[in-house]
Formats: structure tokens, sequence, C-alpha cells
């Protein structure tokens, strides 16, 4: 699985894409790693930008929640948002719509997370 | 076969209240207006035909107990919750008074799967033969115990009926009363053992008190086979995705998400949702019922799967 990632001011922006499911999730989980070790270093937050998720599964679902709760042992936070419409539906009939704090967009969860961040996002 | 549910609530019974019934009963009459349902076969076309479920029927409360009929004159039976109080009248009724031989198969011990035992007439009747088979040690331990005193008025010592105590090897495939029968290690507190039960080229699997780790392929890959093709797949659907992987973690049940994922791998042909949260009203399993039909019909591969949620009285054909 490709994971892009974005800095804006003091959030990262990480992309995953394609499926989420058990044959890719120590893909994800591998390449979230260093994000997730900078967020907990330099005190950032992380939005998982899921717009290019095709599908996800519960195994792949189990993976946010574990990125979650690693981000949240250091202090940090991951928020989610751009859901496809089939994603978001996932989410709501597993009840991972409760676990997690999810935004329309990207914009959105950086403003929600840090005017600075919103602010860089803003200017491209 | 046909598959019939005695009950089908996970952990402990329930009922409706009075308060439920009430409300329930005043939203059909709201409905109901201006019909002219001026017999009670209309009413009851009305009811059957044009109320949700959740209104017009209830998925019911009776733990754990689900019979399947192989065609022989032997009674089979998964678990022995309290909805063994229907199954034994049921029983007593079809036999009229000539003995008859039930082989009861045991997930495990825990008392919603054991409760009902002491409430199972034909346990009572000399001249009865009743077969437990298990997999766990303590199988015959737990039966008498829950008879002691002070639980229990009457010990097990007293039943007339012919009760045998069967240990049932979990790596082999069993031949019982002409069904093949294979049980399966479970993830559950003290350990649980699904069963899968063959019999005419018709399959089906009873899996509760299971919980499915998402971590290990090659676990998945082992449930999977053990649900390969079944005709039927009753399966532990206690906890949304979301709860048994985090609050509810290694509480040791599964959700409605995972019983999809595990048929559509397994090409599995009906899952039954089961062992229903005793807090949920019928209001939720009916909710549940909707997302896991909605969850097949978005993740669907070349072959369909027919979900439906178990209620007290259910009657399946394979």
């Amino acid at each position: 699985m490709k994971l892009l990632a974005q800095t804006y001011a003091d959030i990262v922006v990480v992309v995953p894409t394609g499926r989420l499911d058990h044959d890719h999730c120590d893909d994800f989980q591998a390449g979230l790693q260093p994000h997730l070790e900078a967020a907990a270093r330099d005190g950032r937050g992380i939005v998982l930008d899921l717009s290019g998720l095709d599908y996800v599964s519960s195994a792949g679902l189990r993976c946010f929640m574990l990125a979650a709760r690693q981000a949240g042992a250091k202090g940090g936070k991951i928020v989610l948002a751009a859901l496809r419409p089939v994603v978001a539906e996932i989410f709501q009939i597993s009840r991972f719509d409760m676990l997690f704090e999810i935004f329309p967009s990207v914009r959105e969860a950086l403003a929600a997370l840090s005017a600075p961040a919103a602010a860089a996002f803003d200017q491209g | 076969m046909r598959v019939r549910f005695w009950g089908t609530r996970g952990s402990m019974p329930v009922s409706l209240t009075w308060r439920d019934l009430r409300d329930r009963l005043a939203q059909v009459l709201v409905l109901a207006n201006r019909r002219q349902l001026d017999s009670v076969e209309k009413a009851t076309a009305f009811v059957e035909h044009e109320l949700d479920f959740s209104l017009g029927k209830t998925f019911g409360g009776h733990s754990s107990c689900v019979e399947f009929e192989a065609g022989s004159d032997e009674y089979f039976v998964c678990d022995m919750g309290s909805g063994a109080l229907p199954f034994g009248a049921h029983v007593l009724a079809r036999q009229s008074g000539r003995a008859a031989t039930v082989n009861i198969f045991m997930s495990h011990m825990h008392w919603d799967h054991l409760m009902g035992f002491p409430f199972f007439r034909p346990a009572y009747v000399p001249g009865n033969r009743i077969r437990i088979h298990g997999c766990h040690a303590a199988l015959e331990h737990a039966f008498r115990l829950q008879q002691d005193p002070p639980c229990f008025p009457v010990p097990f010592s007293q039943l007339r009926a012919t009760i045998e105590f069967i240990h049932l090897d979990p790596r082999k495939t069993h031949e019982i009363g002409g069904v093949r029968v294979t049980p399966n290690l479970q993830f559950h507190s003290g350990d649980s053992y699904g069963f899968r039960f063959e019999r005419d080229g018709k399959s089906f699997v009873y899996s509760t008190d299971s919980e499915h780790k998402l971590d290990d392929s090659k676990e998945t890959a082992r449930i999977v086979g053990f649900f390969r093709g079944a005709d039927l797949v009753i399966f532990d659907a206690m906890y949304s995705l979301a709860e048994a992987v985090s609050v509810k973690a290694d509480w040791g049940h599964s959700s409605n998400v995972v019983g999809v994922e595990l048929c559509q791998m397994a090409r599995a042909k009906k899952l039954a949702l089961f062992h229903h949260e005793p807090a949920n009203d019928d209001t939720a399993i009916a909710r549940i019922l909707r997302d896991a039909r909605r969850l097949e019909e978005l993740t669907r591969g070349a072959q369909a799967l027919e979900v439906v949620a178990a209620y007290d009285g259910l009657e399946i054909d394979l």
C-alpha cells in the first residue's frame, strides 16, 4: 500500500490508497509508523485522508484503532477525513464512527485540529 | 436437515416488559387505524405482512439452544440454555409417551448454555436416553454441579433418564446418530468449541461464544476452512465490531461484520446472526441485521450470502 504524506504546520496528512484489508495491514502499519513516531516526538497531530481508500475490512479498521491507540498513548491524536461513501458506510456499520472523529474534508479536519495547519493548507 | 432455534439470546435470558408490550401495542393500533381488521385472520395477515419484525414479532429471549432434525428418530441439539425448556416440551409432545434419544452437543459450560438442563423434562422420564457430547474435561462435573445444593432442589442423581457423557476428541470427525460431527476449538474464556454437522450433502456450523481475532491470518484461515461451503453458519454476533476490538476485546464474542467477512471468505450460503446481546431490544437487533445485509451487499463477490438474524422459533430448512 502506498502512503503519501504532506505536512501542514503541526499536522501531517497521510493518504492511504487502494484497499486496506488483511493483506495490506502490515504495509499500512509499517508506512504509518514513521509518522506516528514523528507525531509523538514533535507533538504533531495526524489526519488520515481516506479519499483514496476504496475499501476497508475489519482487519483494516483494527489497524486504524491500533494507530489511534498508539498515538493517544503519546498524547497525540488521529482524525479521519474525506471518506468515500462506501468506506463511510463501513465505518457506520462497524460503529467505528463512534471511535473516531471523522470530517467531511481534509480542510475541515485541519481546521478542527490547528489553525496554523488550516492556514498552511489554504496557502497551498 | 431442519434447524430450529429454541433460544438465541446471549449471556442471559430476557423478555419484553409490560412497558415494551404496551408501547408496541400502541404503535400498532395507530398503524391499524381505519383499517378494516374485523377478523383474527385479517389482523394476523396485517401483523405478518405489513409490520416490521421488531414491531409485530420479537427475536425472543431464551438463551442458546438450537435443535436440528437429521431425518432419524433421534433428537440433536446444541447447548442447553433456557431454550431447553420449550425444546423439552416439544420432545415430550412429539414422542407421545415413546422413549426418546436426545444427542446434546455442548459448546462450553458457561451458565447461559447450561441453565436449561434442570428444566429439560425429558431428563426426568425413565426410558429416555440422553447423550451429552462435548470436548471439555469438566463436562459431567458442570452438569452435576449446577444441580447441587444450594443451587437447585433436584440433584442430578434423581434424573430418571439414562444419561451418558461422551467426550469428543476435537481433532477428529465423529459419526453420531448418522451425522458427521466435527468440533473446532474457539477463542473464549475457558475455551469453547464450534461444531460442524454434515448429513446427506448438507452442512451447517454452530459457532457461538467465539471471538475471532483479526491479526492472525493462520487462525482466520483455520476458521474459514471450518466454515467452508456450509449451507448455514450460526454465528456469535453479540457486539459491534468497534466494541469487539476495543472495550470488549478478549470478552470472547464477535460481530456481525466479522460474521459476514468469514462467511464470504468461506463461501458459505447462509449466515444466521446469533447470541444476541441481552441489552439489545428488537429494534437494535433489527438494525444489526440490516447493517450486516448492507455490508454483504457492499462487499459481495461472485456468490451472494443470505443473512438472517436468528429468533426463538425460527426454522431453517437446508
